[in-house]
């Protein structure tokens, strides 16, 4: 049987846009202030935020705060992530959550930490870094790695040298600059240095889909478990709640069975072709 | 489902028997009740469903011929109105609608308010007529949209007269699937339609019998009208030639990609005409529409179609871009994963998938080729 969602309702709550921060050329991250607190999210979870009379999409918090104030990283890809994206503070917006399976924080105590992230994959990771670098977790060591096709695709670039700097950021772009002082190529090439102890590495992955499969191979290669790789996956949602259909992946709905998925959970799922 | 197999019992003792002229007084009583009477009726030379007032509207006098890609009604000198196969549409559509309004948003002292759709006070519904294999997807729904309010108002109130099957068409498969034809537990009175039209009914439950009761229909039913019954119902599912291939279903839940899905391929228009008349198909997308004249917006779930290419479109395009890949996510969802998210089949052997494709794809023929 699935699992049940915490959240059933096809029915927002009312939100304000408190803040805009332009991240990209094309991303903005969204402070909403909620009418009406929800749930805390856990990282991972995600949110459908509703630009009134355009539509609903699917976007998880960059930011979980305490359930009244939630942060969102949205790219412009679409009709909705257009009108969300070109919010002012003040606007009204809706929100329904939190959403889904986050990730799995209790299998870090102890454990050394990589957070692996791939172009706007950093988004839903961001809780994650900032518990992180609070020393939160309870892991033994954590270091962040981050992907993206080139430079100025970098998502939280002031606070990765900031305020992230404990995490010993190793950063990797597929087109470089004259000025990048990173790696070039793939973020796997930033791995071999960073696994240490394969027993003892949990890995949170988050990427386009071609990405994540990459970065679990290289990591199952240098011995990670499979079950101690965590993905989050993308599929269309359009209720969040289980019941529209539209982000069956074999036996899951990906909205309340994911998005994360552990990755011995989704690897024979994603082995099938255009499942 | 225990007792819809092709040798169940015969009628309760209890059961009543019924003169065709006695079928107003069933309808009547329960539309005196303040219900609404959905039930099969003939419209354009096709059996479908709609509300009825009488039995004068049931489609007595027809027969329907089903096959792969066919369907046809006809005017027949038969006396019966429930010997044929299973209506064009199914009675999903009464109680998860092609459109339900979501929320609706107004504007109080200038702030948007959303206003969660009203729960507008509906007459109860009373199914007439219903089969076993549509009775079954009932039960299947029942699960998969437990949290739906707008399913669980109608469904709650619910009465349900079932007809036992006494004809089989060629599309029908519910003996292999386990629903029918004698339909299962829930229904409040099933009936029995005996071959001059006069019928049997049979009370499940105690609403049921007081139906009955209140319709004055008490005469006794004999043992003789009781065995033809039963054996017209076993005859019916004698006639059913078609089954689910278990063992094709378990090699392509094992290795979706190692199966042959060409045959189907070659012929899916992806239309999604088997998903709309399914009657556990329940999917649906939620799209916004802006009223012009006050500028607020308001939200409807509306039905929706796997076999669609945006069904599961994300950024960057749909994850299920081929047609084999789009008839194998409905395949496998009816058939196998529904088991994994629902401890059911998705499958109630109606056979419309197969009556209504327009090339004539057969489910229970689709992989084994």
């Amino acid at each position: 049987m699935r699992s049940e969602p915490a959240v059933t309702t096809l029915v927002p709550t009312m939100a304000t846009v408190e803040a805009v921060r332009r991240e990209l050329d094309d991303t903005v991250t969204l402070s909403l202030a909620l009418s009406e607190p929800s749930l805390t999210p856990t990282p991972g979870q995600f949110a459908m935020l509703w630009a009134p009379g355009v539509g609903e999409v699917a976007i998880s918090y960059s930011g979980v705060g305490d359930g009244s104030r939630v942060d969102h990283t949205i790219r412009d890809v679409g009709a909705t992530t257009r009108a969300l994206t070109t919010c002012e503070p003040g606007a009204e917006l809706g929100s329904r959550g939190p959403f889904g399976r986050g990730w799995d924080l209790s299998r870090l105590p102890g454990r050394r930490l990589l957070i692996i992230a791939g172009g706007l994959g950093l988004a839903p990771l961001r809780p994650v870094v900032e518990a992180a670098t609070a020393g939160t977790l309870g892991t033994s060591s954590a270091q962040l790695l981050v992907g993206a096709r080139s430079p100025d695709a970098m998502l939280y670039r002031d606070e990765i040298s900031t305020h992230w700097a404990s995490l010993e950021p190793q950063l990797t772009v597929d087109h470089a600059t004259d000025t990048w002082k990173g790696g070039v190529g793939p973020v796997t090439i930033a791995l071999g240095s960073a696994i240490g102890d394969p027993a003892t590495v949990e890995a949170i992955v988050c990427g386009p889909e071609i990405m994540m499969r990459v970065v679990a191979r290289e990591l199952m290669d240098r011995d990670v478990a499979p079950d101690a790789i965590q993905v989050s996956l993308e599929r269309n949602m359009q209720c969040g709640v289980a019941r529209c259909g539209h982000c069956q992946l074999g036996p899951l709905f990906t909205c309340v069975d994911g998005p994360v998925l552990r990755w011995d959970e989704a690897e024979p799922l994603l082995a099938v072709r255009e499942r | 489902m225990s007792d819809s197999g092709a040798t169940a019992a015969l009628p309760d003792p209890a059961a009543v028997s019924l003169a065709i002229a006695d079928l107003d007084r069933l309808i009547s009583t329960l539309r005196d009740d303040g219900r609404v009477v959905i039930g099969p009726t003939t419209r354009d030379s096709v059996m479908t469903l709609d509300e009825i007032a009488g039995a004068g509207q049931l489609p007595r006098g027809w027969l329907d011929e089903q096959s792969p890609g066919k369907y046809r009604a006809t005017p027949s000198e038969t006396a019966t109105a429930f010997a044929h196969g299973p209506p064009s549409m199914s009675w999903k559509r009464f109680l998860h609608e092609e459109r339900t309004l979501v929320i609706s948003t107004s504007r109080t002292n200038g702030a948007m308010v959303i206003d969660p759709a009203p729960a507008a006070p509906e007459k109860p519904l009373a199914f007439f007529g219903i089969q076993a294999c549509d009775l079954a997807a009932i039960g299947v729904l029942d699960v998969a949209l437990a949290d739906d309010a707008a399913y669980r108002r109608r469904r709650d109130d619910l009465l349900v007269v079932a007809a036992s099957c006494t004809d089989s068409v060629a599309t029908c498969f519910c003996v292999s699937a386990g629903t029918g034809p004698r339909p299962g537990p829930l229904a409040d009175i099933v009936l029995t339609e005996l071959a001059d039209g006069s019928l049997i009914a049979d009370a499940r439950t105690e609403r049921g019998a007081a139906v009955l009761t209140r319709a004055g229909l008490d005469t006794a039913a004999t043992e003789a009208d009781c065995r033809s019954a039963a054996a017209l119902v076993d005859a019916a599912a004698a006639r059913q030639t078609r089954h689910l291939d278990t063992e094709a279903i378990a090699r392509a839940a094992a290795a979706p990609d190692d199966v042959g899905w060409d045959a189907v391929a070659e012929r899916c228009l992806t239309c999604g005409n088997c998903t709309m008349v399914c009657p556990t198909c329940f999917c649906t997308s939620i799209s916004d529409q802006t009223r012009l004249d006050d500028g607020c917006a308001e939200r409807w779930q509306i039905w929706a179609s796997c076999f669609s290419l945006d069904f599961a479109y994300v950024h960057g395009g749909s994850v299920r871009t081929s047609p084999t890949s789009r008839y194998r996510q409905w395949y496998l969802h009816k058939l196998v994963t529904w088991h994994d998210q629902f401890d059911s089949s998705g499958c109630v052997g109606c056979g419309r998938c197969i009556t209504w494709c327009p090339t004539g794809i057969d489910i229970t023929e689709a992989i084994t080729s």
